[in-house]
């Protein structure tokens, strides 16, 4: 009797609702908050980005791939703004030749490519491809 | 708004469900999500994956993972073909920052993603001798923190290397398939992040989840399929030698 008192007593009410574990701990998991806001929740505000983002190969490359977890900048953008991006890190985190990269990935040796100048230099993150009046410029090379 | 008697009735029962939530201090998980209409897995697509690190610092972040331990990582495999049984493998700081150039290229070289597998028969839960770990109706493996021990029974008995001890809480943790958010809706971190599309969450039970027809048109495997596990997280395009 004591015994069944006590265990009455010491056992969470919801252990054993779903198995051998306390049923509530699921909803505990599920509560927690969420840091990335995800791609569509940032194309809802910033859709002068998704039209740049349609003419280039970055379309199908989510906002925070690059721009990093922005659950907060979602829910005040006014006061949460995004860190500006290094492009000449995370570019090269995507980019750097890599003999494990597919064959067919865009890939470049940056200290030969740029020697070691920031992506946006040249290249427009939302819409790479550089026009052809730059190419000119630098006499029709890359 | 005038109450009726009629109204107050119909109300009352759908406020008895939603207060036990709102008890719990979970309201948000009143709503629509249902454990029993779910399956939950993952495609991963490894001639797509570039080895950015992307979905490391997005798990890290999304879950505050300490520096130096991972829920999710990447290896690089080198396989030569005199060596196609010892292939060499790498993960410096579980690939979060990407790759440095590898000075010997010769041979196969690929990146593989690793996480939990989410077994539906998996080893750890079933050594736990609290019942602090569970595979939830929905299928995923998840770590009650308040109520486990931190006897490491299990980050020793899951094969695929997936659990660790966090050294703050002193409990197991492991990957949680970004539950919180998977009952919202959204897809996961390391799914949301990924730039090339190589890792991709599934619903199993959902007949409209394109992992059904990707399942049906590849040659999909799960790792270690001797051990019997159940494992839910599938592989396409693996070289023989990932282990």
């Amino acid at each position: 009797m004591a015994f069944v008192l006590l265990r009455a007593a010491v056992v969470p009410k919801s252990f054993g609702e779903y198995g051998h574990y306390r049923g509530d701990a699921i909803a505990e998991i599920a509560s927690r908050p969420v840091a990335h806001a995800g791609h569509e929740v940032c194309e809802a505000c910033h859709t002068d980005v998704v039209e740049q983002k349609k003419l280039g190969k970055h379309v199908v490359v989510p906002c925070e791939a690059c721009h990093g977890a922005q659950a907060k900048h979602a829910d005040d953008p006014g006061t949460i703004k995004p860190p500006k991006i290094d492009t000449a890190l995370v570019c090269a985190r995507c980019h750097e030749a890599n003999s494990a990269k597919p064959k067919g990935f865009p890939q470049v040796a940056s200290a030969e490519h740029s020697g070691g100048l920031a992506c946006d230099t040249c290249h427009q993150p939302h819409k790479p491809k550089i026009e052809t009046e730059v190419k000119v410029a630098t006499g029709g090379k890359k | 708004m005038d109450i009726t008697r009629r109204r107050l009735l119909l109300l009352l029962p759908s406020a008895a469900v939603a207060w036990k939530f709102v008890q719990a201090g979970t309201p948000e998980a009143a709503p629509n999500y249902k454990t029993s209409e779910h399956w939950w897995g993952m495609l991963i697509d490894i001639p797509k994956c570039i080895g950015c690190g992307s979905c490391v610092r997005a798990c890290a972040a999304e879950n505050d993972v300490p520096d130096g331990y991972y829920r999710t990582w990447i290896e690089r495999y080198r396989v030569t073909d005199y060596a196609i049984e010892r292939p060499q493998v790498e993960s410096p700081d579980g690939g979060k920052q990407g790759f440095p150039l590898n000075q010997d290229a010769s041979g196969k070289n690929f990146f593989v993603p690793k996480l939990c597998n989410h077994c539906a028969d998996s080893p750890c839960t079933q050594v736990c001798p609290v019942g602090a770990t569970f595979v939830s109706p929905d299928g995923v493996v998840l770590v009650d923190k308040s109520y486990c021990l931190g006897c490491r029974y299990c980050v020793q008995a899951c094969p695929y290397g997936c659990r660790f001890i966090n050294p703050k809480t002193n409990t197991a943790e492991k990957c949680t398939l970004c539950y919180h958010r998977i009952t919202k809706g959204l897809t996961t971190a390391c799914a949301e992040v990924c730039p090339t599309g190589a890792r991709q969450l599934a619903d199993l039970k959902n007949p409209k989840d394109p992992i059904h027809e990707f399942l049906r048109t590849h040659s999909v495997q799960v790792l270690k399929p001797h051990m019997a596990t159940g494992a839910k997280v599938f592989y396409n395009g693996m070289d023989g030698s990932v282990r």
